[in-house]
Order: C-alpha cells, then structure tokens, then sequence
C-alpha cells in the first residue's frame, strides 16, 4: 500500500500550525483529479465548499483557536448521507438531483470538528449491493486493481481512501456495507454498535439495521473518527443515550489474558485463502497472550434468510416516500396512482425493485408469519446465541468477507451469490452489536484480506484494543509494496 | 410456502408496491424471488413456537419529547425540492383517477 498521511497525522499537523487545512486540501484534491475519473469513488466533489472549510480552519489556528480533533483532515461521505444544498443521490435516478435541505448529524459533526467534506462518494443504488455494480451512475473500481470491485455498498468510501482521495471516509452499514468493502480494499472500516452513531440524516435503507461508520487506514484514526460522531442525538430516537468512551485509550494495551472467541459452526464458504489468515489471526493473538475459547453460535447459520426478509421488508416501507410528489422524480401521469407507480418504474434500479417486491411479498397478507414474522425469532435466537457466547469470550473473530475482491460481473446474474459476500457480516447488524474489517496480510493475487472483529453492545474499545493488535501483528510477506 | 411463486402474485405485489412493470420484469422478478424463496426454506423446519419476534436490538422504548415549538425546515426550501408545488403546497395529479 502507499504510504499516505493519517487522519491523526494531519489533525495533529495543523492543531499545531505545522501544516495548513489549505495545503492538505490542494494534495488531496490534486490525487483525486489524477485518478478519480478511473476510479469514480465520488458522485459529486465539492471543492469550492471544501476550499473555505480548509481556509476557515487555517484562519481558527491563526486566531490560537482550535478547530477540533479533525482539523483539516479531508472526508469523503458517502452519498445517502444528507448535506445540505449539496446533491444527495443514493446513487438512485429517482433523487438525481436533489438537494437537501439540512445537513445531517454526523455531516454536522464532523465539520465542527474541523473535518473538511470534499465529497460525496458511490453506493450500491440504496445501498443495496456488495459491488457497487448497482449504482445508477457506474461502479466504484477498486483502486489495488481497477478490474476488480471495491466492494459495496459504501464501495466508494472504501476506494476514497484507498487510493488516498481522503484518509477518512463514512459510509453506513446495513449488512456489511462498511466491513465487506473495506476488506475488499485493504482499509479498516468500523460498524459501531446500532444507535451508537444518530441516524439522524442517514438516508433509510432498513432502519432497524443501519448504522453510519468510518473507513481509515489505521485502528488509530477509527478510533479517533469514532470519538467525533459517536454519542447521543435528541434528532434521533433510536440514538443510545450512554456516555462515550474514551476510544482510544486500550489501543496500545495488547491482549494478554484476553479471550478470543472462535465460532466453531460459523458457517462455510470462505476461501481458502482468507481462511488461512483468519488462522494466523487467531495464531497471533494467541502468541500475544490471548486466550483462544471455542463458542457456538448456532443461529449464524440462519442470519442470511433472517437478513434477506427483514432488510428487504423494512425497504419496502421506507421506500414508498419515493413517489414523486415531494422531491426527486415525478414521471406525469393522468392520477396519483399511476404517477407513483411510473414514477418508480423509471427511477429505481434492478435490484432496488427486486428487494422492493420480496419485502412487500414478505409482509403482505398470507406470508408475514412464514416469512416477516419467522425472520424475527431467529434474531432473538441469533440475539441469545451471541449474548452465551460473550459469557466466555471478550470478542470473536471470523472473516470479514468470504473472498478477496472479484472481477466485475462475476455475482451479478445470480443476486443470491451476491448476497452470500454478507454471510459473516449480517448477524451483527441483526443483533446491533459493533463490528469492524481489519487489515491482515493478503491472500489470492496478493489482494488484500480483512479480519472481523466482533464484540459486545457498547465493547468498542475492546473492539479497537484486538483490532490494534492484529495491525501490530499483520503479515507482510506476499504484499504489494 | 412450498409452492413455486407465481407471475400473479408478483403482479399483484407490484401494485402493491406501486411499481409499473412490464411483462418481461415480472417474468424475471418471479424467477429471481421463487429462488431466493426456495434459499430462504432453510428456516422452514425450525420450531420458533416459543420464541419471542425481535423487533429492533435496543432496549429503549417510546423515546418523548417535551411538546414544545422547535426550528422545522424552511417551508420554502422544501417546496422548491418538489417536482411541482403551488400556493406553499405540493401540487399532484387528480387522485381519484381519470377514469368512471
């Protein structure tokens, strides 16, 4: 991987007036001009408001003021996220062109921190896909190789950082839209327990699912990312109410006397090659001092179908607002009935109509208790599974995605080989427990492989403090640079 | 939910949905659901009779605010959002239909 400045480097750079938001800006914007047009990781740039965010920062530093603990550091958003006056697309036809009206929370917060937004990145349409092969706009290419998928949905954030556009992105994960694609990428990428992050401006996909994360380069900069947008948000009813921890206070703490839990009937169908680092994972950590216990987790198996109706169901509601009478498209009509029904037709994509008609077929009269109904008792009993196996170990590890990056058009005629990417996601989004992809050594064509770490609700910092070990621990043989 | 899906009932999901497709999709989208169905009958065998449905992971329930004025969004703005408003309103087509 190249050797890019960090997001802590940068915000310590210009706290300290060592370095100007301006001068950080103009290199980042520069390497997105040379590649981007490759790599297409944005939907919309936004130099102009990015450039008197930059200066507005280097002014509070010469004033002896402090931005905040991003100053001047470049983040990319993927695009579901609301910005105000600022396109927000979904990557979907149906809101080509809109802008909202306000900005969301972690958008807020961010610039409050002195982040400096340079851009609005691609997504699988809706943020539904594992490639982002779904968006209206393109694909995202990956930047280790631009004949290979980044991953999805939030493919772009991944490949922002990535290819060094900015050393921080958010994108939201629903069912390992932050996890698979940051493995797919070689970066760290972080799905914090649900309600830990307000949703508040988060365009909806399944909104007992979603969660916004970071994507970094280091363990360090998530946690650092993390402390911004973490936190309460009277905006957001579901948002968790606890105080936030100090993320990264056990990073440099190691694992001694730690248990790693290891699913013993976690279910098959990852590579061999990303079963052998996930291996040398649990190898390392042990060598680190850890303990390595073996816990069942019975329901994992049954997370795919439990996902694929629940996602699906809360889409098709979430996504009737889309009807062409408060913004977006409208294709007219003779009557509102059939502008709704044409408006959709035209605006929304393949798969988005797919998930559409299953969650509407899932909760429709005559199936809700085989399928709706069924899918939530086994995310209690995937609830209860976890909850016993975090009585005997601190965190869990499995593969984050079951293969490296694939070549375009590989899962997209059959979309259920798609949906098996997020078989080693998907139980943390349906439990709302925290998850992250973390980088360990490479596999197939020396691409990159990503190691999950799962913990308890509210276990972040344990989460990040395994997670640092593996970075320490990371394989380097048979890497790219 | 052993029987194969069938073009009608995807038809009528469709209206449901509020989603005009042609003969060709509802063809393809009977396909592609009546196999992901059949994945999905992993699930068919399991006794969950004495399971509780879990809704949302959170313990929290009916979060309340205090019934006080706040700031909403500029009625303008979001207006000028719409595919057609008039007179500080959403402007849609008839609703009851042009036909009978």
């Amino acid at each position: 991987m190249a050797d890019f400045s960090t997001a802590s480097e940068i915000a310590a750079g210009v706290r300290s007036g060592q370095l100007k938001a301006v001068d950080v800006l103009e290199q980042h914007l520069a390497t997105v001009d040379a590649r981007d047009a490759e790599i297409h990781a944005f939907n919309h740039v936004m130099a102009d408001e990015a450039r008197q965010q930059a200066a507005a920062v280097d002014a509070t530093v010469a004033a002896g003021d402090d931005p905040g603990p991003l100053a001047g550091v470049p983040v990319a958003l993927k695009d579901n996220m609301c910005t105000r006056g600022i396109p927000t697309t979904c990557s979907s036809k149906i809101l080509e062109g809109w802008t909202p009206p306000y900005d969301g929370t972690v958008v807020t917060r961010l610039h409050e921190s002195g982040a400096v937004a340079i851009g609005k990145t691609n997504l699988d349409e809706f943020a539904m896909g594992s490639s982002t092969e779904n968006s209206a706009f393109g694909p995202t290419r990956n930047p280790l190789d631009t004949n290979l998928v980044p991953g999805g949905s939030s493919g772009g954030s991944a490949a922002a950082v990535a290819a060094g556009f900015s050393p921080l992105s958010f994108g939201s994960d629903t069912g390992g839209s932050i996890r698979q694609p940051a493995a797919l990428c070689g970066v760290v990428g972080v799905k914090p327990t649900y309600g830990r992050v307000s949703r508040y401006g988060l365009v909806a996909f399944a909104s007992s699912l979603d969660q916004i994360g970071p994507f970094t380069h280091t363990v360090a900069d998530a946690a650092l990312a993390l402390q911004v947008v973490c936190g309460h948000d009277p905006m957001d009813s579901t948002s968790i109410p606890d105080p936030v921890p100090d993320y990264s206070a056990l990073l440099d703490r190691g694992v001694e006397g730690m248990r790693i839990g290891r699913i013993t009937d976690l279910p098959a169908g990852a590579d061999p090659d990303v079963a052998e680092r996930t291996e040398q994972a649990f190898d390392a950590l042990a060598a680190n001092g850890a303990t390595i216990v073996d816990v069942e987790v019975p329901a994992f198996t049954y997370g795919l179908t439990a996902y694929y109706i629940i996602a699906p169901a809360e889409a098709s509601s979430n996504l009737a607002r889309y009807d062409g009478v408060r913004y977006g498209l409208r294709v007219d009509a003779p009557d509102t009935n059939a502008m709704y029904s044409a408006t959709r037709a035209a605006g929304f994509g393949d798969e988005v109509k797919r998930r559409i008609l299953l969650g509407t077929y899932a909760l429709s009269a005559g199936y809700y208790d085989a399928y709706y109904g069924k899918a939530l008792k086994i995310r209690r009993l995937m609830a209860q599974d976890f909850a016993k196996a975090y009585e005997q170990a601190d965190v869990l590890l499995t593969p984050a995605s079951p293969s490296v990056a694939f070549p375009f058009g590989t899962k997209t005629a059959d979309p259920f080989s798609m949906y098996l990417c997020d078989t080693y996601t998907i139980p943390a989004n349906l439990t709302g427990e925290p998850g992250m992809s973390v980088p360990f050594g490479t596999g197939q064509d020396d691409l990159p492989v990503g190691v999950q770490v799962l913990a308890p609700a509210l276990a972040e910092p344990v989460m990040l403090q395994v997670a640092a070990e593996l970075e320490r621990n990371a394989p380097t043989e048979g890497g790219r640079s | 939910m052993s029987d194969r899906l069938t073009n009608d009932v995807v038809v009528k999901v469709a209206q449901l949905a509020r989603l005009d497709l042609t003969s060709s999709e509802i063809e393809r989208a009977t396909e592609q659901l009546g196999d992901m169905l059949a994945h999905f009958a992993d699930i068919d065998s399991l006794d969950l009779s004495s399971i509780e449905p879990m809704n949302q992971p959170l313990p929290i329930v009916n979060v309340m605010r205090d019934d006080v004025v706040q700031p909403s969004l500029d009625r303008d703005e979001v207006l000028a959002a719409a595919p057609q408003s008039e007179d500080g309103r959403f402007w849609v087509p008839p609703i009851l239909g042009t036909e009978g």
